[in-house]
């Protein structure tokens, strides 16, 4: 274990899920759930609480066995290989830091286990630290530190074994907002650093934005979607991953084919679009509130996809202006504007204007709705 | 809460009573032990140490000291060990049902009247050829001092926290790894506080060791028993002060350790 | 949102039950061997010896000494158990309201007699209500001449009060220092008078400490046997000792073991009754 230990260095392993399938009785947690993660890879489990995420981490890492399906990490089956064989390091959102053992103790522990000698234990206890920024807190026990401190042990801990493999089950969710976003960034760097493979659970697709090579979207058990953050945002496959990723305006209609264009009407107004979508299908236009811009009705640029409204709330924010805009069926539509636009004052009519590339069709899909509202 | 001057008067005085209630009954055996007379009549008659000298020489109290000592060492040991498997059982059961009737189960012993429980062992070691063994002692006072391990390990478990597990897990430790290297250090304190109500327990024990002694085993509070229906002999009172300054001792020197390791 | 999951590993039940259930059987060996199996043997000589029948049942409860003793053993514990109660509560109370080190003294005063062999207690008792002990002598001196103590009822429920009076204050204490003492400065700033400040708030809250010390206090108490033939006489006699009795000197193992039965009964009736108020403070406990 020692040799294969020191020449395993740094490097990360591909990890491969392919069909995965967890049952609790009669609860499906993952259902059907395959997912390719590159060598080195940064990868974001991103979705609402039981989702999945948690339950995809659980069985990388060996807490979790799965129902069918298979697993391998570098190319070889974890199937039936219990945790503490796997050589993957872990940090959980509750730090688990052991109590009775001070800092140094916690992050030697995992070489203990593999029988490092004591020089060469001390050199990567104090590497591991001093990445974390923690080397001067090597005698101090758990209950003497923040929880960011604590995290950051944790992360050191569960490095220190030069893992290929780094789990993190929302490591910032139990800490506040300026502490998570600068230790977001301590994350990266040290992504960037050791080269490792991590997987990364959260709910917080910001988070995710910030962090990630690519997201994995969960939602009841199954990936909705997997992509670079700007695909994920720009081309959602679904409307659940449209409305998970970044603000988003929904608009349902019934399309009508006629030729080369498809006409939608929603609220008694017609947009078109080229895309070829089934005549009589019910399909929803989502649109990001930077794609849509306001104009006083009848003025203004023709050719463009127009909707009338009304001003229903406006903020001011100073890079720009938020509005939100009623329309005629009674649903909201976000609109971001840029300082420079005119502005607008509540209970002004306005048209709603958006260019037919902005505008992504997607399937309704009534159970996304509800689980955002 | 606030209280009225006089209501907190009363209140402190009716505490001092009980306090004395609860201390002063015993300390009586302390001017009892350096009786001149063989007399247990108070007060006691002149100074003389003829009964320390007693307890140490004769071999009626001796021998069941170290009798006593013996059982409570092996049932501390032995008690400490199936309490604490039992209690990390019953911790890591499924079904809440299946272990709150297990737990119920194994603390029975506590509440059995023990003139009865004792009549009961007396009964089966007879025919088991058990009354006056070592091994007879052993395995009562075992059952009648696992519950007091299983309470206090029990104790120490709920407040575990079982995730730690998981943690020593993925950083490569084996069940049994874990549970020496962060489960047991975490919960010793709960063990060892079992352990030592286990060895009180069967030290103190009388009942059942009243049934099950015979003239060639006898434990120490057998001995008292006996000395003091049979004659009022003043031993009983220089064993009771060497027991009672012993414990203190012992009690001191834990709080004294406590109180150091709380503070480095 | 997906519904809850149920209970984690339901199907794979039994044999996640398999495997902490191992630890538990040593000991319940044990508990089988040690305590059950003798437990069964006293039943069932108490319908066989002599003869197969409830024979000695019906000379028990047909019997007016028994019943007497019955009511007696009964008596006692009620007299104990109130004595427990009625100077237990005072003081756990006072040990919620000290500062720390005035708290310490008061625990170490009540695990004192704990560290003290429970003979060595009672022998103590002894000397104390002896007719030429330390309570007459005291009782003389004031001029208030001597009282018959040793050997009397009275003498008993003394002992084995201070005996037992640990196992009402270490509940109660349990329970009284959870009770936020903010609800009853809420309930005077509401305009209660401190009296109807603590009937109506404080002791509802000390209930379920009273009812688990009583309960405790008294099944030992039932079941008393050293203290009580140590400072009982002819005329205090309870029912463990003629139990005892019954057994050691008349060999006789059949009614022996219907008063082994009764006692049985007795005591796991009381813990059934009291079950209810138990688990009352069970949840008390899980809402603070």
């Amino acid at each position: 274990m020692k040799s294969t230990l020191a020449t395993a260095a740094a490097k990360g392993a591909a990890i491969d899920i392919v069909s995965a399938i967890k049952r609790y009785g009669a609860f499906t947690a993952l259902d059907d759930v395959s997912l390719h993660i590159e060598p080195g890879e940064f990868m974001t489990l991103l979705g609402p609480s039981g989702s999945g995420k948690t339950t995809t981490l659980n069985v990388v890492a060996g807490f979790t066995e799965i129902t069918s399906g298979e697993l391998t990490v570098g190319g070889t089956s974890m199937v039936g290989v219990p945790a503490h064989k796997r050589n993957i390091g872990v940090v959980f959102q509750h730090y688990a830091l052991f109590p009775h053992m001070n800092v140094g103790r916690n992050v030697a522990y995992p070489l203990t286990l593999r029988g490092v000698g004591r020089a060469e234990r001390e050199r990567r206890v104090a590497r591991a630290l001093d990445m974390v920024k923690m080397a001067d807190f090597a005698h101090r026990y758990p209950s003497e530190l923040s929880g960011g401190q604590q995290q950051r042990v944790a992360l050191a801990r569960a490095i220190v074994f030069d893992p290929p493999i780094l789990l993190m089950d929302e490591p910032l969710g139990a800490l506040d907002k300026k502490l998570r976003e600068w230790l977001q960034l301590e994350i990266k760097r040290i992504h960037r650093e050791l080269g490792t493979t991590f997987v990364y659970v959260t709910h917080d697709q910001e988070e995710a934005l910030v962090l990630s090579d690519r997201i994995a979207v969960f939602n009841h058990g199954r990936i909705e979607q997997i992509g670079t953050g700007r695909q994920l945002y720009d081309e959602p496959a679904t409307l659940f991953v449209g409305k998970f990723i970044g603000d988003s305006t929904v608009l349902r209609g019934e399309a009508r084919v006629s030729g080369e264009e498809t006409a939608i009407t929603i609220a008694g107004e017609t947009v078109t679009t080229r895309r070829r979508i089934a005549d009589g299908a019910r399909p929803v236009m989502l649109l990001r509130p930077e794609k849509l811009s306001l104009a006083r009705p009848g003025a203004g640029a023709g050719g463009r996809n127009r909707l009338s409204g009304e001003i229903a709330e406006a903020i001011y924010l100073g890079s720009g202006s938020k509005y939100e805009v009623r329309l005629r069926d009674g649903s909201t539509a976000i609109v971001r504007s840029p300082l420079e636009a005119e502005s607008f004052a509540i209970g002004d009519a306005v048209s709603l204007c958006f260019a037919e590339r902005d505008a992504k069709l997607l399937a309704d899909d009534d159970q996304a709705d509800l689980i955002l509202t | 809460m606030p209280m009225q001057k006089h209501t907190r008067l009363i209140l402190g005085l009716v505490c001092l009573l009980v306090a004395v209630w609860l201390v002063a009954p015993t300390l009586v055996v302390i001017p009892m032990s350096f009786n001149a007379n063989k007399s247990l009549a108070f007060p006691p008659v002149g100074f003389s140490w003829q009964w320390y000298e007693n307890f140490l020489t004769n071999p009626d109290w001796s021998s069941s000291f170290f009798n006593s000592l013996k059982v409570a060492t092996l049932v501390a040991v032995l008690a400490t060990v199936l309490g604490t498997l039992a209690a990390f059982g019953l911790d890591r059961m499924r079904s809440a049902t299946a272990s709150g009737i297990l737990r119920m189960l194994l603390i029975t012993p506590m509440v059995v009247p023990g003139v009865v429980l004792a009549i009961g062992i007396y009964a089966v070691y007879l025919d088991a050829h058990l009354v006056g063994t070592l091994g007879g002692f052993v395995l009562a006072h075992t059952i009648l001092a696992i519950p007091f391990v299983i309470i206090a390990v029990s104790a120490n478990l709920e407040v575990f926290d079982k995730r730690l597990e998981t943690a020593a897990a993925s950083c490569g430790a084996g069940r049994l790894t874990a549970f020496r290297t962060v489960t047991l250090p975490l919960i010793l304190p709960g063990i060892l506080s079992g352990l030592l109500f286990a060895f009180v327990t069967s030290f103190d024990e009388i009942i059942v060791a009243l049934f099950i002694s015979n003239p060639y085993l006898k434990t120490l509070p057998v001995q008292i028993f006996t000395s003091i229906t049979r004659d009022a002999d003043p031993t009983v009172a220089a064993v009771g002060t060497v027991l009672f300054l012993a414990t203190s001792l012992v009690i001191a020197g834990g709080l004294l350790l406590g109180n150091r390791r709380r503070k480095s | 949102m997906p519904a809850a999951p149920p209970a984690k590993g339901a199907r794979k039940a039994p044999r996640f039950i398999a495997g902490p259930l191992w630890l538990t059987v040593p000991a319940l060996v044990l508990l089988v061997a040690v305590v059950g199996y003798p437990l069964l043997i006293i039943v069932l000589r108490s319908f066989s010896e002599p003869a197969w029948g409830v024979q000695n049942y019906v000379w028990f409860f047909g019997t007016p000494v028994n019943l007497v003793v019955l009511q007696r053993t009964f008596e006692v514990s009620a007299w104990v158990t109130l004595a427990c109660v009625i100077s237990a509560y005072p003081y756990a109370y006072m040990m919620t309201v000290v500062g720390p080190a005035m708290r310490m003294l008061l625990i170490l005063c009540v695990l004192v007699p704990f560290w003290v062999s429970g003979v060595v207690r009672t022998m103590a008792w002894v000397i104390l209500l002896q007719d030429s002990g330390v309570i007459n002598s005291l009782l003389k001196w004031a001029g208030l001449g001597t009282v018959r103590l040793i050997r009397t009822q009275l003498g008993v429920v003394i002992g084995m009060t201070q005996v037992l009076l640990p196992f009402m204050i270490l509940p109660l204490y349990s329970v009284m220092r959870g009770i936020d003492l903010r609800l009853v400065q809420a309930a005077r700033s509401l305009g209660a008078r401190p009296s109807r400040a603590f009937l109506q708030v404080y002791l509802p809250l000390s209930l379920p400490g009273v009812y688990a010390g009583a309960i405790i206090v008294f099944i030992l108490a039932l079941g008393f046997y050293i203290t009580p033939a140590l400072l009982g006489g002819p005329r205090s006699v309870l029912l463990s000792t003629l139990m005892q009795n019954q057994v050691l000197s008349l060999l006789n193992w059949g009614r022996g073991g219907a008063m082994g039965v009764v006692l049985l009964v007795a005591t796991f009736v009381l813990l059934a009754l009291a079950a209810p108020l138990m688990r009352q403070r069970h949840k008390q406990g899980a809402r603070r």
